[in-house]
């Protein structure tokens, strides 16, 4: 028996140490260290004492925040809608679909839609507004990122409509609430696993779109993830990049304990 | 009443936001114009390029060929995985595994790019096809064992002591018991990291020397040289490629019956 366990274990195990341990404990260690391989806390104090690094991170924590809110603010609505439609995995297919399409051609499609003489400017010249400068701002940013990230976020959302019970629907409203109320203290409260989860999915591939701020956002520097791009690969200070790639990860770090301790609350209320 | 209908309006709407710039791009590879803002009359000419563009075909199928390749390792690597995780006694050694397993999920792409660059690097290992191949296959392997762990934990233990008492070998019992309990879950992890590995951009940036590239990277090249309608023309034939395999996959999932026909595979 024991032969048999490390034939299993043996090639995991391996995978962990040179592609999950390796890689943290190499990119600490680069964070650590100056350009001569010296133990260093430069490239931190560097960091913390230029308001612009400060400004990248709130930047980059806001944005991802903000793609996640209109992401939920479309999505549920939309799952929502489509657990009362017929053929609804058929529905849910066409939803899913576009994430099959390379998201950089996505993105290509939208440097043609915001251009200065494309659809949206045409369509605001219709009503003789215009041209407005959409391209490399960071509307056009969120926008995209937001369009992107859609379907990830009516997914789950819509599993968890599913299960909820349609006689706890019935029961609200014989009991005299309105849709409002229904919404409020059933459906919501009871659909929120499915937001959590659309949350999580979507925050944490926000911070790291650098593509898109690349094509879309005007080939500024605006998030942290840009800048680890930028400092790994244009200006190829891998300490530097490092360190700004541990700062990201202890911050999501936090981010994740502070939200699996609410859930934990939840759980022990019910 | 009134309100379905609304609601019906608004999913509609949603769907068709999806679907513009999808359309919008195979709208203008028919465009004889160069830009994505006028259409100036129809023509195949992109099409044209695209089929005689020998470079971009190679990339087009050196991708699939990497997509295929990573996720059947790392669906034999996650399955063995997750037959490991499960047989641990000790709940903390467990737990530890599965944190671990979860790292790669959780990491912006940027910091899994980052690291492995730095990983190959230090290893002495040149960037190249072999780089992104280990890559891709390190970040679908946690996906497919959380694919398969559900199963595994679903199965009845006691299949596999029958089996054992009516003396059937390891081999035996891994082969005729374990894994067909675990087909289902291994095939959806097997097409979760396919997809991961088709759509994956950040990672492979960081570790693609200057020798070898991918679809998302060279239409990332592309795409930051301004438009070209050749990307529309290649857009169109990935649509209809998608549209084909999604419609394939749906009917077999309806004849299947509505039991386990629930779409999470599809998606990332």
């Amino acid at each position: 028996m024991r032969k048999k366990q490390s034939f299993f274990l043996l090639p995991y195990l391996l995978w962990i140490i040179l592609f999950v341990i390796a890689p943290m404990v190499l990119i600490v260690g680069y964070s650590l260290t100056n350009s001569q391989g010296h133990f260093s806390l430069q490239n931190f104090t560097l960091f913390f004492s230029k308001g612009t690094f400060i400004g990248m991170m709130l930047n980059s924590f806001w944005y991802a925040l903000l793609i996640t809110f209109f992401c939920l603010l479309i999505s549920y609505p939309a799952a929502l809608a489509l657990t009362r439609l017929k053929n609804q995995q058929f529905w849910l297919m066409l939803v899913i679909l576009p994430t099959w399409i390379n998201l950089l051609l996505k993105a290509y499609a939208f440097i043609g839609i915001f251009s200065r003489d494309g659809m949206v400017n045409q369509f605001l010249h219709l009503f003789g507004l215009g041209p407005a400068e959409i391209m490399f701002t960071d509307f056009a940013f969120i926008f995209v990122a937001t369009y992107i990230e859609i379907p990830f976020m009516i997914m789950p959302i819509y599993n968890s409509l599913k299960e909820i019970d349609p006689a706890l629907i019935s029961a609200s409203s014989d009991l005299g609430a309105n849709f409002w109320q229904t919404f409020r203290y059933v459906i919501w409260p009871l659909s929120w696993p499915g937001v959590e989860s659309g949350i999580q999915a979507i925050f944490i591939p926000s911070l790291s779109l650098f593509m898109l701020t690349r094509l879309i956002g005007g080939n500024r520097v605006i998030t942290l993830g840009t800048a680890v791009e930028e400092y790994f690969l244009t200006t190829m200070n891998w300490n530097m990049g490092s360190t700004i790639g541990v700062i990201l990860i202890v911050l999501m770090t936090i981010v994740m304990v502070l939200t699996s301790r609410k859930q934990h609350k939840k759980e022990i209320k019910l | 009443m009134k309100k379905h209908i609304w609601s019906k309006v608004y999913f509609f709407l949603v769907l068709a936001i999806l679907y513009l710039p999808i359309f919008y791009l195979i709208y203008f590879s028919f465009s004889s114009g160069s830009n994505m803002d006028h259409f100036k009359g129809f023509t195949w000419r992109h099409y044209q390029t695209l089929f005689n563009d020998g470079r971009l075909l190679a990339i087009l199928l050196e991708t699939i060929m990497l997509a295929l390749l990573s996720s059947l390792i790392a669906t034999i690597l996650g399955t063995l995985g997750a037959i490991a995780i499960e047989n641990v006694k000790k709940s903390g050694v467990k737990r530890l595994l599965l944190s671990l397993n979860n790292v790669l999920m959780v990491s912006p792409d940027v910091i899994i790019g980052a690291s492995f660059l730095i990983l190959f690097t230090t290893l002495g290992f040149s960037l190249g096809f072999a780089s992104v191949l280990l890559s891709h296959i390190a970040f679908s392997v946690p996906i497919v064992v959380l694919m398969v762990l559900p199963k595994l934990r679903e199965m009845d233990n006691s299949l596999i002591d029958a089996a054992r008492d009516l003396g059937a070998s390891y081999y035996q019992v891994f082969s005729q018991v374990l894994l067909p309990a675990l087909t289902p879950g291994i095939v959806s992890g097997m097409f979760m990291a396919l997809t991961y590995s088709l759509d994956d951009f950040a990672v492979t940036f960081f570790v693609t020397g200057n020798g070898f590239t991918t679809l998302s990277v060279e239409i990332y090249s592309r795409a930051r040289q301004g438009i070209d309608l050749e990307v529309n023309a290649l857009s169109t034939i990935i649509f209809l490629f998608v549209l084909l395999l999604v419609g394939i996959y749906y009917l077999i999932s309806n004849q299947q019956g509505k039991k386990g026909s629930k779409l999470g595979g599809l998606l990332r």
